[in-house]
């Protein structure tokens, strides 16, 4: 037997480590257009000791460590690039602790987005975190790694933003807490140092999360939901700017699809707007609808789409999933770039355009993160996955996607290996010089996630 | 076989993995797929082993055993049914059983698949008992065989042979006496219904026995059956029909729902007990039917009813389906869902976890001794609490 699986399954069982051709299969295949690479090994470890023991094993033999949660970033990121050892972490899935008064949760690393939901609102219907739109199987800390927004984005900014602390295995094995649990009991904030900068947004190359603490908010009984419809592209970053000012509204996003024809062509504003009583969503629609969109509406440039129902909170569902099967081939992804609101018109316009080249029906938009701050900006494709060509056409649309976002003086979010070459080619040469020296002194013998941020 | 003559070969390849077929309707856990339950690696999650099968049949795999244990550690629980966004979703548990069905072909199935097939195949049990022993559960009992009474009462494989099955198939025979019922027995001339087999993938084997039993059931006059198992019930209501055999079929819970109503059970000696109760898949998700268990523990004097976190179309697969209550690919840990259940059952404050299935009550209640939870709960099919409730009478 392999001396390496043979250690693997001493630390995890044999139940949960496999160097079998089945999970090999299923972890070297991308939900989304990346080519397949293969691990060595699958792990799945319960608890933080596994983890630190796996990545000292590693060390020893200088394998490659993927961390995987939900795999749900679509662009590849827990693509096993140098094979190795893929640690799948949705086996550490505890609900640590809720603290109601000082609003946070401490979760382990595969806690899915979807048992954080049904936790709160089961347990703490006052409460809510920041829900992405991704499956319920996404999870919270990967989620954060990504730099992930959620319905709070437009109030509250980045799920990254409201991190409090982390529990986190370094690439040389030690157990390192960020943030006041450091100090104390209590993990209520990130400070005093080192700042999580080190950890977020690095895709696992400087360290693995296995315990974070989330900011929870309050979450109101009745979400309403209105619909503005707009056709000229120019109008949309004014409009969201007034919208923000009022400081009224929780997620607000802008997009246009292609299909189905009826609403070609129609940018579509989806304002939700958060209250405990109906007299407070009714104060607050009217307000909106008649002092910040009603000279719109009589200019005759836009106006409402029908109404939709009040929800209870807890009772919507994301089912952006279902996107995936409109060719009814089962693949999707997008290029998601954080942008100015101000180029909202030329994202769309360029998109399209890029949608026409490459034969695919477009879905494009942008959710507001903070009061207009920035936007996250997709830009959508849709592809069979039975289909080489349509999977290449995608890659290709997405790879140009990924170019576009940059001349906009934006930032691809999440980037794909093909995105983040792009980043570092155009960063300043000492900031790049930073990156190298951060991941060098934390990871010797670069066996964290190997090929991405990779600074040559 | 190749891709290209698989049935779902337009389809399969839909499944774009996003997870929702691990979760129960409230998301509380990601782990309401049975069989990702108790691995918790992707390749046993339905999308992942649609992935693979797509990959084996586009040769992109080799056959395995590993490949099998994959495939058929499927439960067919349909929480993946109930759960998954896309339009397709009513054909999940069909693609698996077609992948089956290729092995079965090729002769390439894990050993004790086969053993459970070809016990049923010789001797009409997954077990390899005997048929002349079939019967013996009803010995003693005063209840007569099958001739032309109203209903026909359809026992199935474990009812007539798992020893502890055996005692609620008795116990049901007692209720249905006390109440009048008109009923009779096959006893030894009773065969499989098929319904594993059919889930196993042996078409031609499952025909077989759907078409013998619907002969013999048409050569008796039966019209009316009303069966111990989900299991069969979901055989001969659903599939029958296909072979020209439709007979009005019930769930023993509907009979009995419908004798409290109409006064023909007296169970006014009652049940004092804090009960939950366990939706077997085959009487809930795959044929729709979550009030009738309920409606008789509501209606029996004492009995507390409490919901588990996991219930109704989100409930919590024993593991037992799909033939796997005796090929036990899903046993052997504390992540085997019989025993996640259990667990949860306990949580309840309950002090009996109430089924409708002889199938989940033997997962059940081995479960409940590898938990060491003998003296917090017991596992009691819904006729032995109704007969305790009405029968206790008669022993007065």
């Amino acid at each position: 037997m392999d001396s390496i699986y043979k250690a693997l399954v001493e630390i995890v069982g044999e139940d949960h480590a496999s160097t079998e051709q089945e999970e090999l299969y299923i972890h070297s295949r991308s939900l989304g257009t990346v080519e397949p690479h293969q691990p060595d090994y699958v792990v799945a470890p319960r608890t933080t000791e596994e983890v630190q023991q796996i990545v000292k094993l590693a060390n020893r033999e200088k394998i490659p460590v993927v961390p995987l949660g939900g795999g749900l970033s679509l662009t590849g990121l827990v693509m096993p690039l140098r094979g190795g050892i893929v640690l799948d972490m949705k086996r550490m899935d505890t609900i640590i602790e809720v603290n109601e008064k000082a609003r946070y949760v401490i979760v382990e690393a595969g806690v899915s987005q979807g048992k954080l939901i049904s936790c709160l609102e089961r347990y703490h219907p006052n409460l809510m975190h920041s829900e992405p739109m991704a499956p319920a199987q996404a999870t919270i800390a990967g989620n954060v790694m990504i730099h992930g927004q959620g319905d709070l984005a437009q109030p509250y900014g980045f799920n990254s933003d409201m991190v409090n602390g982390l529990e986190v295995v370094l690439p040389t094995g030690e157990v390192c807490k960020i943030g006041s649990c450091s100090v104390s009991p209590y993990w209520f904030t990130a400070h005093p140092l080192p700042d999580l900068g080190l950890f977020l947004g690095w895709f696992g190359t400087t360290g693995i999360i296995t315990k974070l603490s989330l900011r929870l908010y309050p979450c109101k009984k009745i979400n309403g939901v209105d619909r503005f419809l707009v056709e000229d592209a120019e109008l949309i970053p004014e409009i969201l700017l007034k919208i923000t000012h009022t400081e009224m509204v929780g997620d607000l996003v802008s997009s246009i699809q292609g299909l189905p024809l009826a609403v070609r062509g129609i940018h579509i504003i989806t304002i939700n707007i958060n209250g405990d009583s109906e007299k407070e969503i009714e104060f607050k629609r009217q307000l909106i609808r008649e002092d910040i969109l009603g000279e719109y509406i009589r200019n005759g440039d836009c106006g409402f789409m029908g109404t939709t129902p009040d929800l209870r909170t807890g009772q919507q569902r994301p089912t952006i999933t279902t996107v995936a099967d409109i060719k009814r081939g089962g693949g999707f992804e997008y290029v998601g770039a954080i942008l100015p609101v101000d180029t909202y018109p030329e994202c769309c316009r360029e998109g399209e355009a890029i949608s026409s080249r490459h034969d695919i029906i477009y879905t494009l938009g942008g959710r507001v993160i903070g009061r207009s701050h920035a936007m996250m900006f997709f830009w959508s494709y849709a592809f069979n996955r039975a289909d080489p060509e349509s999977v290449r056409q995608a890659r290709e649309a997405l790879h140009e996607s990924d170019e576009l976002a940059l001349k906009l003086g934006g930032v691809p979010w999440k980037p794909s290996v093909y995105g983040q070459k792009l980043i570092m080619e155009k960063m300043e040469p000492n900031t790049l010089e930073l990156m190298r020296k951060i991941k060098e002194l934390l990871d010797p013998n670069g066996i964290m996630n190997p090929g991405n941020w990779e600074v040559m | 076989m190749a891709l290209a003559d698989y049935k779902y070969k337009d389809v399969i390849h839909r499944c774009f993995r996003c997870g929702y077929c691990k979760f129960p309707s409230n998301w509380m856990e990601v782990n309401n797929c049975p069989a990702y339950a108790r691995f918790r690696l992707e390749s046993y999650s339905t999308g992942g082993r649609l992935w693979l099968i797509r990959a084996w049949l586009n040769d992109e795999i080799e056959w395995t055993d590993h490949l099998a244990q994959i495939v058929y550690s499927c439960a067919a629980c349909k929480n993946c049914v109930e759960q998954c966004p896309y339009r397709f979703h009513d054909d999940i548990v069909d693609m698996i059983i077609a992948a089956r069905s290729e092995m079965v072909e090729r002769g390439s199935i894990p050993s004790v698949v086969k053993e459970f097939l070809e016990n049923i195949q010789r001797q009409g049990n997954p077990y390899g008992n005997a048929r002349s022993k079939r019967g013996e559960w009803v010995e003693g009992m005063g209840i007569k065989q099958y001739e032309g009474q109203e209903y026909l009462y359809y026992v199935g494989c474990v009812g007539s042979y798992d020893t502890r099955a055996k005692e609620t198939a008795r116990t049901l025979g007692e209720v249905l006496l006390k109440a009048g019922v008109s009923f009779g027995v096959m006893g030894n001339d009773e065969n499989c219904d098929g319904n594993e087999v059919s889930k196993l993938g042996e078409e031609s084997l499952f025909q077989s026995l759907a078409e013998d039993n619907i002969q013999q059931f048409k050569d008796l006059g039966v019209e009316k059956i009303v069966a111990l198992s989900p299991h069969s019930y979901n055989a001969i209501k659903n599939d029958y029909p296909m072979f020209n055999g439709s007979f009005e079929v019930f769930h023993y819970t509907q009979l009995l729902r419908d004798l409290i109503k109409g006064g023909r059970l007296d169970i006014s000696s009652g049940f004092d007990a804090r009960v939950t109760y366990h939706d077997p898949c085959f009487l809930g998700r795959w044929n729709k039917e979550y009030e009738a268990p309920r409606q008789v523990l509501n209606a029996i004097p004492g009995v507390e009813l409490v919901e588990m976190e996991r219930s109704r179309e989100g409930a919590l697969c024993c593991g037992g389906g799909g033939g796997n209550f005796y090929t036990d690919f899903l046993g052997g840990s504390e992540d085997s869902p019989a025993r996640i259940r259990i667990r949860e059952a306990c949580a309840t404050g309950a002090s009996i976890v109430a089924t409708a299935c002889p199938n989940c009550m033997t997962m059940l209640e081995d479960a409940v001794k590898a938990e060491g939870l003998e003296e917090s709960i017991k596992v009691k099919d819904i006729s032995e609490i109704v007969a305790e409730a009405c029968l206790a009478k008669r022993a007065d």
